[in-house]
């Protein structure tokens, strides 16, 4: 399997995605330059975590025109499994691939630690290594987590199974305390129509190791690499 | 060049009378405006170390693991299998006083750069932080506004922030301190020093370009505030994590190959004190010319463009036929490059601007005959013992409860969950510990941090004070089953020309001196900011002691988190009851008197290398160092960590309750261990004090059977203080 991370100006949570996907794949994943207007054949791409051009203007909003991201649109279209992680899932919704935006945290602060996350729809590539309703436990680490969009399009994500993820309590429930960052609807993270674009807040890559404080994260990338294989 | 200046306009620089003449004297004229610049950056305190240079070189410096001791931007240790660890710490007080945002954020900027520097892939950050009275109308904003700079900064380069302190003394009312640690890892073979060589070489400018920010900082940091600390504030730099992070991938990935001679990063004092250090070790010449400088804006000074602080910027030099390389690199990371001048050597630093020369000073002198000080110090008085017995009897769950939801041992989470403490996926042990781990290498090799001071002791007795910031840190990576390896230190203190403030310097020294010594725990690299004052009132003497450890196998690492009911709860160390300068005195019956407890170092050394072994050998579930709050408040942090309850034997005959619980006697850990009896018939045959005080048990603490306080109680009083706090504002 064929995978890539791309790394932008900014980027810094690349290695630690990659050192998920080569535990998962037992091979070493590409890095892409942001700069690079042509790519090879891919099985995955992975947008990381980070500040890419230091988040200077909205979060996303300069990476989402680098050169290499006219090849990950048209890529995404073809049906290639897409994944944004935190900066990554930011950089998706300002190109357009995903709808809605990422707003401040309700708290206006950073805010890093531990959440639960309800898993809402396990028939994708990318949840299929978990059951519906399992709850796993991932950190967040991001300042502008907080997800909104039009009422219409939450209708949509929703009534279309393309809701991913939702925050939540440890034992599954929905709560305003376990909604840490505000966003819409308790959303952690959501899938295109076709469901081979995955954007979300939450890093499971740093939840892949048990010396380092959970393995929850680790399905989600076997899951992966096992449907993509 | 432009005219002579004067007496006057030397005082204007922090300059002293006799500091003037002896510039004068080198140069064989008085110096220009140019000229002054650079002697009053290079001779302030904050350059120079004028006032504290006698007392530093008393530190030991030295151990057979260390590459690279002060001197250089952070000092190297060597951690085995060609790798080495780079760390220092520096403080950014005064700055952050005024700009709370920018200052803190532009603190961790220069730590950064002072590791990767040297080579180095910088790993993990930590730091200590001192702010005023709860009360003080000034605190909230400034807390907030440090740990969002801290976080803006570090979160964005992508270095975990994963430890570090936080305390409040209303002495640190009008002058806060901001204290940044930064640690890294390199090649053992392929550290980068500063030391320039080779005339004819190009001296390269890159980064971001020089504007007019922070001109005089160094000089700012070098002496007290009066009450017009507000209008300082032009002199604080603005902080750009993003080009900070270009700039580390760049200079790194430069670093692979063999362009680069020497490098060094332009903090306090610009480009006046890199050049002029990167020379000066050296023994050569520099020749400048500042037209080539990135300039922000046009039509600077050349006075401007060597006194600027501007962020994020570097000077190389490099190997003939290395420019190439270094441009394509620093081109593909959209950063500045310009080669400004050419190391010489005629041992002279020499400035030209629009074709006139603007300085020229040998630099020798500049360095060598830098003013260096003995300063008049008093020592302090000793201070009465507090009798424990004459104290009154108290509920100790009560009194628990009130120290737990003190400021400064409430949970500092509020300021933790804002720092990414988890990016690059190596966070063993995340802050909230006793020290954090951090894992170097796929073999498991591991690092243990940690920031430690205890000022009220300082203040008690400096010597007793230093000796115990240095035995904390040490027991704090000990705790988590590391040997200590080296530390850096930062010394906080008032201004020096008064003899009380300069006694606690040398006290604090003395006292760190004797620690290291006795611990084999070398001072690699440090920074001294004095003149830490606010119309005449000091702070607390403050000297943060940054411990670095080394484990082979992070997986042997332990916290302390209860985890097992039934395991049997060991006290290591000898409790007396010790109640001077303790946080129950002050928390619990508004004093702040008596002698802080006294370091035993040879009792640290036993103890912390019976516990360490014991941990190595699997042996301990959980460990905590005793510190402030002593016993009872080191068991409900392990019952909080762990989510678990305890019951605790009696107390022993002889000591109040109060002492038993509360002393701060040194020297102690509690240790949570499935197998007591092993672990008592081992300490007895190592000769190390250790006694069986209770068991892990249920979800409360229980007291002799009589009283008890549920886990989560006391948890969220713990919780509670500072989030609620800082809701407030």
């Amino acid at each position: 399997m064929k995978a890539a991370v791309i790394v932008f100006p900014g980027s810094n949570r690349e290695r630690d995605l990659a050192a998920a996907l080569r535990r998962a794949t037992g091979q070493e994943p590409l890095f892409l330059w942001h700069g690079e207007a042509e790519i090879p054949e891919l099985d995955l791409i992975a947008l990381p975590g980070g500040f890419a051009y230091g988040d200077y203007l909205r979060c996303g909003a300069m990476a989402a025109h680098s050169p290499i991201m006219r090849e990950v649109r048209a890529r995404a279209a073809a049906g290639v499994p897409i994944l944004g992680v935190c900066n990554g899932f930011q950089v998706l919704t300002e190109a357009g691939i995903l709808p809605g935006a990422l707003l401040p945290n309700s708290s206006l602060a950073f805010e890093c630690h531990d959440v639960h996350l309800r898993v809402e729809n396990s028939q994708t590539i990318f949840t299929c290594g978990y059951a519906a309703g399992e709850v796993i436990r991932v950190p967040v680490a991001h300042h502008d987590g907080n997800y909104t969009a039009d009422p219409e399009v939450l209708d949509r994500l929703e009534d279309k199974g393309l809701v991913a993820f939702r925050y939540c309590e440890e034992s599954g429930e929905l709560s305003a305390a376990a909604n840490f960052n505000g966003s819409a609807r308790s959303i952690a993270g959501i899938f295109n129509d076709s469901r081979n674009v995955l954007g979300l807040m939450p890093h499971p890559e740093n939840a892949t190791d048990p010396l380092l404080g959970g393995t929850d994260g680790r399905a989600f990338f076997e899951g992966l690499v096992g449907a993509l294989q | 060049m432009t005219g002579a200046t004067t007496e006057n306009l030397a005082a204007e620089h922090g300059l002293s009378r006799d500091e003037f003449a002896r510039a004068c004297a080198i140069l064989g004229r008085p110096p220009n405006l140019v000229e002054l610049g650079v002697f009053s950056a290079m001779w302030s305190e904050h350059c120079s170390y004028k006032s504290s240079k006698i007392w530093l070189k008393t530190l030991p410096t030295t151990g057979p693991h260390v590459i690279c001791g002060p001197g250089e931007n952070a000092g190297v240790v060597d951690i085995g299998d060609g790798e080495a660890v780079v760390f220092k710490i520096e403080s950014h007080n005064h700055p952050s006083f005024i700009e709370p945002y920018q200052g803190a954020a532009t603190g961790v900027g220069g730590i950064l750069r002072d590791v990767f520097t040297m080579g180095a892939r910088p790993v993990a950050l930590l730091d200590s932080l001192r702010f005023g009275s709860p009360d003080h109308p000034k605190t909230r904003h400034l807390l907030s506004g440090v740990v969002a700079g801290i976080g803006g900064y570090g979160n964005c380069v992508g270095v975990p922030t994963v430890g570090g302190e936080c305390g409040f003394d209303p002495a640190y009312n009008g002058n806060i301190l901001v204290n940044a640690m930064c640690v890294g890892l390199a090649r053992a073979d392929h550290i980068f020093y500063s030391r320039a060589s080779g005339p004819g070489n190009a001296v390269v400018y890159v980064g971001a370009k020089t504007g007019r920010d922070g001109i005089h900082g160094a000089t700012m940091a070098s002496a007290e505030f009066g009450g017009d600390a507000g209008e300082k504030r032009p002199t604080v730099q603005v902080g750009d994590p993003f080009t900070e992070k270009l700039l580390l991938e760049a200079c790194l990935e430069l670093m692979a190959g063999e362009a680069i001679v020497a490098i060094q990063d332009m903090g306090a004092a610009g480009l006046t004190s890199s050049a002029v250090e990167m020379a000066g070790k050296g023994g050569l010449g520099i020749e400048l010319d500042l037209d080539r400088v990135p300039a922000r804006e046009a039509g600077m000074t050349a006075y401007e463009i060597m006194l600027s602080e501007s962020q994020e910027r570097m000077l190389l030099i490099l190997q003939p036929g290395g420019e190439a390389e270094a441009r394509r690199v620093f081109a593909k990371w959209q950063l500045d490059f310009a080669v400004i001048g050419r190391v010489t050597d005629t041992g002279r630093l020499v400035l030209r601007k629009d074709g006139a020369i603007e300085a020229d000073i040998p630099i020798a002198p500049l360095v060598g005959e830098a003013p260096v000080y003995d300063r008049p110090y008093e020592t302090r008085a000793c201070q009465p013992e507090i009798d424990a017995a004459s104290l009154p009897a108290r509920p100790p769950l009560d009194c628990l409860s009130r120290l737990l939801g003190s400021a400064d041992l409430s949970s500092k989470r509020w300021i933790w969950e804002q720092y990414d403490h988890l990016v690059r996926g190596n966070t063993v042990k995340r802050p909230g510990g006793d020290a954090a781990v951090i894992r170097v290498s796929p073999s498991g090799k591991a690092l243990a941090l940690a920031t430690d001071c205890t000022p009220r002791y300082c203040r008690a007795d400096p010597r007793q004070g230093g000796m115990q910031a240095v035995a904390e840190s040490w027991r704090n990576l000990t705790a988590v089953g590391a040997q200590p390896l080296a530390v850096t230190d930062n010394l906080n203190f008032g201004n020096p020309e008064r003899p009380r403030i300069m006694g606690e310097l040398v006290g604090a020294v003395a006292g760190m001196r004797e620690a290291c010594l006795a611990l084999d725990y070398p001072v690699v690299s440090g920074n001294v900011s004095l003149y830490n004052e606010t119309m005449g009132e000091a702070i607390l003497p403050t000297p943060v002691v940054g411990g670095v450890g080394l484990m082979a196998d992070a997986a042997c690492a332990v916290d302390l988190a209860l985890k097992r009911d039934g395991d049997a709860l060991i006290l290591i160390g000898e409790t007396k009851g010790h109640l001077g300068a303790s946080i129950y005195l002050r928390e619990i019956e508004a004093r702040e008197d008596g002698e802080p407890p006294p370091v035993d170092l040879a009792a640290e050394r036993r103890n912390g290398d019976f516990v360490r072994g014991e941990i190595l050998a699997g042996q301990v579930a959980a460990c905590h160092d005793l510190s402030d709050g002593g016993l009872l408040v080191a068991l409900a942090e392990m019952a909080m960590a762990g989510m678990r309850g305890a019951r605790l034997e009696p107390a022993p005959e002889g000591l109040p309750p109060h002492a038993f619980f509360f002393g701060e006697d040194q020297a102690r850990y509690l240790i949570e261990t499935a197998a007591p009896d092993a672990l008592l018939a081992a300490a007895g045959a190592a000769g190390v004090p250790a006694r069986r005080i209770g068991k892990v048990e249920g979800a409360a603490l229980t007291l002799f059977g009589r009283n008890a306080i549920s886990v989560s109680a006391l948890k969220a009083t713990n919780e509670a203080w500072l989030a609620d706090y800082m809701a407030q504002g």
